[in-house]
């Protein structure tokens, strides 16, 4: 027999080890559709299916779900973790986007189409043409004051998030300062309380009115949210008690130099501590440009320690 | 002190009738009935009878602490008239209040409110300034011999007496259009009892209408303009 | 035996605060409520007495906010709910009662954070109704537990490290903090030893004296609502047997149910 006979054959695409980006176009699909939903509500959790990636669940599974939906060949990805390029899980993450994409990998912020990161944004201002994906550990703000997630969706429904702000109370009546680190709840567009996944306070100003998209997405927890370009996020504070970003104004790193950037400690076995950029590619441009390169350094979110956006 | 008009009725109780039903006796217990009067300002009605007749019960119908059966009690205030046997329980409770005092042996003593700002109370809700109505109320505690010591104590931890003194100062220190006396000087000394007395005689020539039942009538014979004797009746027994 | 029918108001000319009325509830074939209504002033403490399962809890619930019954309104006069409150939606109704009605449960897990701090509680109020400044929120909170007559130098303590009568304050200065329109009251004092009930009621009763606060109180307790109540209503199931001033129900109780309730108390 011959065609014009249907067979399996010329009726399916030519077998291939893995679709284009690793995800198969159905779960791409309900990618797409969940992050423009995330976009459309800023800051709301939106529930999706989580597939199997080749990493571990709690590894970075949601931002690689996102990061594989959105990268094409002409994409240029950086993968950062606590701000360092060259850690194991940034570097085997990347490798994995190259590999299943064709997109180039970077170290560099200016040249980076998408910003995958663990826990840190980067020191130099991100554009418009750019894209952060945010790895949640626990997307749920409300999490710590109500362990029921059916209630705690309800609160978030009615914006009843006196519980949130009970803890600042605490923590000021207890410590007379705010002791929340990392995570620290945020209202976006003036609507939805978010956890901008663990960043330090130091980087929670730059996602308030930012020129680029931001999407956070947990794995695990199967929920990603997103902050929007030029979308308010306000650091949850009393109006007499103002936010404070950690105190790095006056630290300066001992590899690269740099000032006024969000810092690593590193204690020494003689007492005392020395402190490195954490931004590491940011230091490394430093050092290069220190001696005699001409490196491209962009504007940086913060000038002597204060934020200037 | 205000004055209310001599001679104009307060009171006009027609008919009244007032028995309590026992449920668990399948028993009606008759009070009285038939009672009619007319009470006008400045008048002193004491009523007498026999123990048991319902002297009691009748200034407690008047008050409202009872549900009469039949009957009126048209009770003139300032605006009008009211049939206190079926007005609301919240125009009684206003009535209580502003217009209708009721003095008897029992004292219902607040926690941890001193003697002074019990007796004062009254003059504060009606309006008088509170430097003044607690000067007012020292007067009377000193009048029915309260000791100053106590004043700003509270009668609570007081002896039976003295709480009694409280009581009255502060039930006679405003006078009310009409004034319900049971038995005010049960157990009060004799000190107390003539300034009792003298207060009660202020109040009727203001022109308080006051109706009472006395242990000892001869205390108050110089007060009063009428009796009203009240005739024992047998008790009903009533088949559920 | 006949009785007078009880006339309109017509001296008193404040319009009521709370007006409920016809309200009726079955949960599956039980009867909880049968055509109750009820009618409060400003000002004014109204008693509701009766035994387990007369209704009397669901009814407070009713007027809480925390049901809605298969028929009746509920109105209070209040200018931004004008209609039947009973037609509000969820969120509506989170929002009234959080600025307007205050409550305490009898069971302070009912109305507490147990683990959060006492101060805490009372300020959770003032943040669900927008206050934001945490000097304000502490002097507030401060306030509002020292009006309950609460130890000032355990305002920070966790309720559940404190005694069942200061947990009741921590409940009743979380219920005042927002200066409530009507104070509802389930249960306040039972399970308290007598001496610390008496001390409750005392604070209550100071309370409701210096600041004319409206409120509905439900016991089983015959002797709490003679002290704090003006007027009682006496239910039974899920109906309202007798209604009147608190001493003319307790010395001349006219149905038989009250007249048990009276003979087996005193």
């Amino acid at each position: 027999m011959s065609p014009p006979y249907s067979t399996l054959a010329n009726l399916t695409r030519p077998w291939a080890a893995f679709s284009y980006g690793f995800l198969d176009p159905s779960a791409k699909r309900e990618m797409r559709r969940k992050m423009i939903k995330a976009i459309a509500v800023p800051g709301c959790q939106m529930p999706y299916a989580s597939r199997e990636v080749p990493i571990a669940r709690g590894w970075g599974t949601g931002g690689l779900q996102v990061t594989l939906t959105l990268i094409k060949p002409a994409s240029v990805v950086k993968v950062i973790d606590q701000g360092a390029d060259d850690s194991v899980n940034a570097a085997s993450i990347r490798r994995f986007l190259a590999r299943v994409s064709g997109a180039a990998e970077t170290w560099d912020t200016l040249a980076a189409t998408i910003v995958q990161s663990r826990h840190r944004i980067p020191e130099e201002r991100l554009r418009d043409d750019q894209v952060l994906v945010l790895q949640v550990p626990n997307p749920e703000p409300l999490r710590p004051v109500q362990p029921n997630m059916s209630i705690a969706r309800q609160m978030h429904a009615d914006a009843d998030y006196g519980r949130l702000w009970l803890v600042l109370y605490e923590q000021m009546v207890r410590s007379g300062r705010i002791m929340q680190g990392a995570a620290y709840p945020a209202l976006v567009n003036g609507r939805h309380v978010m956890t901008p996944s663990p960043i330090p306070r130091w980087d929670v100003p730059k996602l308030n009115m930012a020129r680029h998209l931001t999407l956070l997405s947990a794995g695990r927890e199967k929920r990603l949210y997103a902050v929007p370009p030029f979308t308010k996020v306000e650091p949850l504070v009393f109006s007499d008690v103002p936010y404070k970003v950690e105190d790095h104004a006056s630290l300066t790193c001992y590899r690269s130099g740099l000032r006024g950037v969000f810092m690593n400690e590193i204690p020494q076995a003689a007492g005392g501590s020395l402190h490195e950029a954490s931004d590491s590619h940011l230091g490394i441009k430093a050092i290069r440009r220190a001696e005699g390169e001409a490196v491209e350094i962009g504007p940086l979110w913060y000038r002597d320690g204060e934020f200037r956006g | 002190m205000p004055n209310f008009e001599r001679g104009s009725v307060v009171l006009q109780v027609d008919g009244l009738a007032k028995s309590f039903r026992m449920h668990h006796l399948g028993q009606n217990l008759h009070a009285f009935d038939h009672v009619s009067f007319t009470l006008r300002a400045g008048e002193f009605l004491l009523l007498k009878g026999p123990n048991g007749v319902g002297k009691s019960t009748l200034l407690r119908t008047i008050y409202r602490s009872y549900l009469p059966q039949a009957g009126q009690v048209w009770f003139s205030h300032g605006a009008g008239r009211i049939d206190l046997a079926r007005a609301a329980d919240v125009d009684i409770a206003l009535l209580r209040r502003r217009e209708i005092g009721f003095v008897t042996q029992f004292l219902i003593a607040r926690p941890r409110v001193a003697a002074e700002d019990i007796v004062a109370e009254p003059l504060r809700k009606a309006g008088m300034s509170a430097a003044e109505a607690l000067d007012q109320a020292r007067h009377w505690l000193a009048t029915f011999g309260v000791k100053r010591d106590l004043w700003r104590a509270y009668p609570t931890s007081f002896s039976g007496g003295e709480q009694q003194k409280v009581n009255l100062a502060r039930a006679l220190i405003l006078p009310p259009r009409l004034l319900l006396l049971d038995e005010p000087t049960a157990s009060l000394d004799v000190g107390a009892r003539a300034a009792m007395v003298a207060r009660l005689a202020d109040l009727k020539a203001v022109g308080v209408a006051m109706i009472g039942v006395f242990h000892h009538p001869g205390d108050v014979a110089a007060l009063v303009d009428r009796d009203l004797v009240l005739m024992a009746k047998e008790v009903d027994d009533v088949a559920v | 035996m006949i009785l007078l029918e009880r006339l309109a108001p017509e001296l008193l000319t404040a319009a009521p605060l709370l007006v409920m009325r016809h309200v009726s509830k079955r949960y599956g074939p039980v009867v909880a409520l049968e055509d109750v209504s009820a009618t409060v002033w400003p000002g004014e403490v109204l008693g509701i007495v009766g035994e387990s399962g007369s209704g009397k809890s669901t009814l407070l619930r009713m007027m809480n906010l925390e049901d809605t019954p298969d028929a009746g309104d509920y109105t209070l006069a209040l200018p931004e709910v004008p209609g039947n409150l009973f037609a509000l939606d969820r969120f509506a109704r989170r929002q009234l009662c959080a600025r307007r009605i205050g409550i305490v449960y009898q069971n302070p897990h009912q109305g507490l954070l147990m683990g959060h701090s006492s101060s805490g509680n009372v300020a959770e109020r003032l943040l669900m109704a927008g206050e934001r400044r945490f000097a304000t929120l502490r002097a507030r909170a401060r306030d509002a537990l020292d009006v309950s007559e609460f130890p000032l130098n355990r305002m920070d303590d966790p309720p559940r490290l404190l005694s069942g009568g200061m947990q009741q304050r921590v409940q009743l200065a979380k219920a005042i903090a927002l200066e409530p329109a009507l104070l509802l009251l389930d249960e306040p004092t039972t399970g308290l030893d007598v001496s610390v009930q008496a001390l409750v009621l005392d604070t209550l009763k100071r309370l409701q004296r210096d600041r004319a606060i409206t409120m509905v109180i439900v016991s089983h307790d015959l002797g709490v609502i003679r002290t704090m109540a003006d007027r009682v209503m006496v239910m039974r199931r899920g109906r309202v047997v007798e209604e009147g001033l608190v001493d003319q129900v307790f010395q001349d109780p006219q149905h038989p149910y009250t007249q048990e309730l009276v003979h087996a108390k005193l």
